[in-house]
């Protein structure tokens, strides 16, 4: 190819299949005779279960078996810690289903398995159980003192975790400061809300021992080894397959929810596919959360603006359970100073049980929360000062001659160490300001003052560790009969576009056409090494892995087509789907040349009989295959990156606050980011336009509304707030491209990036508009008119 | 979220859906659909029989005629919202639907449904009050008129009977010069009213009110008319001082409690403003 394909806006290739419903998703695929699942979830935040009455539920016409953890056998555990960590002792997790007590509203009691999902929740309201509730504190803050009711008899002030990290010398560090900020935020909870909601479906097939289970996770690998381990199967009888996929934003790779091991459970047992469709109040009430924490920070400064030291001590939300550990504290932590040199930094984490849906990552992981509270404490800083937003931040802001900047000390979600590896702020800054032509908003702000309008202008930095290992892999093989090029990897996709962007990079390495590139991933029958799709990791691990295979089948490729043609292996190239001897008319095409490769063919096909009619593609006596050679061009290699690669990003906004509706107006949004190269800029824009809208649902719209009793008030779309289209303006975004030193393609994540700085943006920009009135601070997202309301009302 | 079970029966005319609503006291009458539907899903709802009268001839029509745009129990709010004809004759009308919900929702929806759901933070049943509209209602007694003032008892309560159905609606004409306007704030596009205000006002010669229409959603337990506030503006000449007058008075009517998406004070603050602009935009439309 001429031209090179990395970097280009080459159009997806799944979405002609995806917008014309050809999808298929797991209720779509059809099973014929399936059963189908409900589940009787505890209506309590916290209660003991006395008794458990199934024999209604048992008797009901139509259902198949009735499932409690009397009955479950191997399934009646505790289900696995994923992350271990020091911080917590004796973490606790789920059961699948719950025995002896329930820890929220929305917890698995019983599983109903029928004829239809209509009689499922017909028995399923029969089953009766005797519940003793016991008293529950939801507030966070209240949750930690010394008499406030216990999730967990185990510990003590609902304390799950508790962590201190600490970068340089802060107490000296602090002992030097000249000027101190502190403030106080709070970020609530929110949910992924993903458009398809969970779904796992099984069959177990009697004659070849296999269980099939299709799983709209994140994650089919780890849950096939999971799956094999409880029930003891081979991983061989084992196939795990994530189909298409409508979402998942971190809420569909838990490893795991209930329905995940008791459906295939019960696929086996009744000897008929199972099926569980999630629906969405089960989504709002049985799938992970996340997002409240509430950050006591404080920033050490010089009179210049200068912060030589950071104190952050936070609470984090964990919800009833901890399966995850302390990910998403972990990430928050170590996120905290954001883009700023701050070289000593002192940061606490409790991670607190409350009696809720438990919490694991969602888009994001504690990065938006870390923004919020670094950003309003610059703003406030800044302000405290008498200082421009933008001055502070171009006063703290990490150099580009400073990269890599390392924070000692500080250990990542991955284990591994914190280091900004490569980036332009103060670049990045400087388009900010003039895209938002902020030298000249105090005169366009006074001027709308002055009309009886409230124009603010919002600003947020954030970096973001991406491409976490520990490691991917990539399986390339060119197909002998269509010359097209097949790639395997580890991971799925909810609609991110990898078989786009993996192709391209295929593609660049073996000269075919992108649409000829077949990405299969997400079933383990084609690919079972690898982790999962999550923490912005697949362009940087997969994509890497699969540009080292595809260097190598190049390799391959490049030396048989030589043999082939008689000629050096220097002067052949790969490009539209031949090999060629380089400046002449002389190809062979790459179906011949895989053809060739093959000791065993059949001259069933144009390919080989193409292949015939060159010299062998291998050179050498005896055997077919020479000792270490295999048939065809095919690799498979891995990536293993050495730590996460930072990839950052500023947002900006012009917003307009009307005072007597208290309604946030957004007059402009702009985005300056930099995920390094770019594999699709296109693709990446919509990664971070939708981040964009996600990070406005938390900072306006999205919040889990749970009464004192814990139950939750908004389990549906009427009252959970998910911005529509018409909420979302126009975002212009500005691409900056530093190649990530850490790896070969120079790429960064970039799939959480956009949802990261907009609550700061927002706060930032309704409290500028409204300090002519008095309207005091905004430190709490999401920020709602009410609040808007109550802060004027105060003035 | 899934049905329990029901019954489905789609009558031919209007006496057989009633004889069949009379027969069974679990009967509810499906429309659109747009509402009903996703309470059986929730099982907020679990009729017995749904009495689907969608097949009944005669129930689509929108005439406009006699000083009123009457509109049939199967008539949607998108073609009512599209109807140049009801849109001349009463453009409160089409401002309104503008906001019920989003086109796919407004696609299926009734008018009539929307009015005998009667959500207290709905749209439609307010421009019935604002209006001074009415129902006409069929029993096995024969047809009966009812007032919008009478109709709306409390959130999602009418004063139907059971055993009867509204075949049509009823919304007034704008009177002759009049002004008109639909104000409401909601938290996104197309969610139920946080508050609503509408206003229908005609000047004199002078210049002064002559006759003042006020009404809100969203506010109290029911679509209400706002008549002290009509009071305080009939007659005068719409000073500042007189519309804020006027909102004021409104803010007296909100009985809604604070609840997820706006706090008692700031619904009243919002409701004041909305008030407020609805009357200027009525003053500034009269001629």
């Amino acid at each position: 190819m001429s031209t090179r394909l990395f970097g280009a806006r080459i159009k997806r290739n799944i979405d002609p299949q995806l917008l014309r419903g050809e999808g298929s998703f797991i209720d779509d695929i059809p099973l014929a005779q399936a059963l189908h699942v409900a589940f009787v979830r505890s209506p309590f935040a916290r209660a003991r279960i006395n008794s458990i009455d199934i024999s209604a539920a048992v008797a009901h016409p139509g259902v198949a078996a009735v499932y409690t953890c009397d009955n479950v056998g191997p399934l009646d555990i505790e289900m696995p810690l994923l992350i271990p960590h020091s911080s917590m002792h004796d973490a606790r997790t789920q059961r699948p289903l719950a025995r002896d007590d329930v820890y929220y509203v929305g917890q698995t009691v019983a599983m109903v398995v029928a004829v239809d999902r209509y009689t499922a929740e017909d028995a399923a309201a029969l089953v009766d159980v005797d519940y003793d509730p016991r008293d529950v504190e939801i507030d966070l803050e209240k949750a930690i003192l010394d008499d406030a009711p216990l999730v967990h008899d185990t510990h003590e002030r609902n304390v799950a975790a508790h962590f201190v990290q600490v970068c340089g010398y802060p107490d000296s560090a602090i002992a030097q400061a000249e000027h101190v900020t502190k403030i106080r935020v709070q970020v609530d909870r929110s949910t992924a809300a993903p458009m398809e909601c969970r779904a796992v479906a099984a069959q177990f097939d009697e004659v070849t021992g296999e269980l099939t289970v299709w799983d709209g996770t994140q994650a089919p690998i780890s849950v096939r080894g999971g799956l094999a381990s409880i029930f003891k199967l081979d991983e061989d009888k084992v196939r795990v397959i994530a189909p298409n996929v409508g979402g998942g934003f971190g809420q569909k790779v838990l490893l795991f929810y209930p329905d995940e091991l008791l459906v295939p459970m019960a696929a086996m047992q009744l000897g008929r596919p199972v099926k569980y469709i999630e629906d969405r109040r089960e989504n709002f009430v049985g799938s992970s959360q996340e997002r409240t924490q509430i950050h006591f920070m404080e920033l050490y400064a010089k009179k210049t603006g200068e912060v030589i030291a950071l104190r952050d001590s936070f609470l984090h939300d964990t919800g009833a359970f901890i399966p995850y550990g302390i990910a998403v504290a972990q990430v928050a932590s170590t996120s905290i100073a954001g883009p700023y040199r701050i070289p000593n930094i002192w940061v606490e984490f409790k991670a607190i049980y409350t009696p809720t849906v438990p919490v694991t990552p969602y888009r994001g992981c504690g990065r938006p929360q870390a923004c919020f509270a670094i950003e309003r404490a610059m703003d406030q800083l800044a302000d405290e000062l008498g200082l421009d937003r933008f001055e502070i931040r171009r006063r703290n802001l990490i150099a580009d001659h400073e990269f890599p900047y390392d924070r000692e000390g500080l250990i990542f979600a991955d284990g591994l160490k914190v280091s900004l590896d490569s980036g332009q702020y103060h670049k990045a800054l400087a388009m900010m300001e003039e895209r938002l032509d902020a030298p000249s908003f105090a005169a366009e702000q006074a001027k709308a003052r002055a009309e009886g309008k409230h124009l603010g202008l919002g600003l947020a930095f954030y970096v973001e560790g991406t491409g976490l290992g520990p490691y991917e892999g990539g399986h390339v093989r060119i197909h002998p009969i269509t010359g097209k090029v097949y790639v395997n990897t580890g991971l799925t996709s909810q609609g991110q576009g990898h078989d786009t962007v993996f192709a391209q990079i295929a593609a660049d390495q073996l000269g075919v056409k992108p649409e000829d590139v077949i990405l299969v991933e997400g079933d383990t029958k084609a690919f079972d090494w690898g982790v999962a799709t999550f923490a912005s990791r697949a362009a940087v691990v997969s994509g890497n892995a699969i540009h080292k295979s595809a260097m190598i089948v190049k390799r391959k490729a490049l030396q048989a087509a030589a043999n082939m043609l008689e000629a050096d292996v220097g002067d052949v190239e790969l490009k539209d789907g031949a090999a060629w001897i380089k400046g002449t008319d002389r190809k062979v095409p790459l179906s011949a040349v895989a053809t060739a490769t093959n000791p065993l063919r059949y001259a069933f096909n144009e390919a080989a009989q193409a292949a015939t009619q060159f010299a062998p593609a291998s050179r050498h006596d005896g055997p077919s295959l020479d000792e270490g050679e295999h048939p065809g061009l095919e690799a498979t290699d891995y990536y293993s990156p050495p730590c996460a690669t930072w990839a950052y990003g500023v947002h900006g906004a012009l917003i307009e606050v009307d005072p007597e509706l208290c309604s946030v107006t957004i007059r402009k949004y702009v985005c300056i980011h930099d995920c390094g190269n770019m594999i699709n800029p296109m693709i990446v824009e919509g990664q971070v336009m939708g981040g964009i809208a996600q990070g406005l649902g938390g900072a306006m719209y999205e919040r889990i509304e749970f009464d004192e009793t814990g139950n939750m008030l908004n389990a549906n779309f009427v009252d959970f707030l998910v911005p529509y289209a018409t909420e979302i303006p126009d975002v212009e975004i500005h691409h900056l491209e530093t190649p990530s030193p850490l790896n070969a393609l120079g790429v960064k994540g970039v799939g959480e990036a956009g949802c990261i700085a907009v609550g700061a943006v927002v706060a930032s920009g309704v409290e500028d508009a409204l300090k002519a009135l008095g309207g005091g601070t905004f430190r709490h997202t999401p920020i709602t008119p009410s609040m808007i309301h109550a802060a004027l009302d105060a003035a | 979220m899934k049905p329990s079970l029901f019954d489905y029966v789609a009558p031919r005319s209007v006496d057989e859906a009633i004889s069949l609503l009379k027969e069974d006291s679990g009967a509810m009458i499906l429309a659109g659909g747009q509402s009903l539907i996703p309470a059986m899903n929730m099982r907020l709802a679990s009729p017995s029989r749904l009495i689907d009268i969608q097949n009944i001839p005669g129930l689509a029509h929108i005439t406009v005629g006699n000083g009123k745009i009457a509109v049939g129990a199967m008539a949607r709010h998108r073609e009512v919202e599209l109807h140049d004809g009801a849109a001349a004759a009463n453009p409160v009308l089409r401002a309104a639907l503008g906001h019920v919900a989003h086109i796919p929702i407004r696609n299926r929806g009734t008018v009539v449904g929307s009015l005998c759901h009667a959500d207290a933070a709905a749209e439609m049943p307010m421009i019935l009050v604002l209006t001074g509209g009415s129902v006409l209602v069929a029993g096995s007694d024969g047809r009966r008129e009812i007032a919008a003032q009478d109709f709306f008892q409390f959130h999602m309560t009418t004063s139907r009977q059971p055993d009867e159905m509204v075949v049509e609606a009823q919304f007034p004409v704008l009177p002759p010069g009049a002004g008109f306007a639909f104000e409401e704030f909601t938290r996104r596009h197309g969610d139920y009213a946080i508050a609503a205000a509408g206003c229908i006002l005609t000047r004199n010669g002078a210049g002064a009110v002559a006759t003042v229409a006020l009404a809100a959603c969203g506010v109290s337990s029911k679509p209400l008319r706002l008549f002290a506030a009509e009071q305080i503006l009939a007659g005068t000449r719409l000073t500042a001082a007189d519309i804020k007058a006027a909102g004021d008075a409104a803010c007296a009517v909100v009985t809604a409690p604070g609840d997820m998406h706006a706090t008692a004070g700031y619904r009243k603050h919002l409701f004041a403003s909305l008030v407020r602009r609805a009357v200027e935009k009525a003053a500034a439309r009269a001629q």
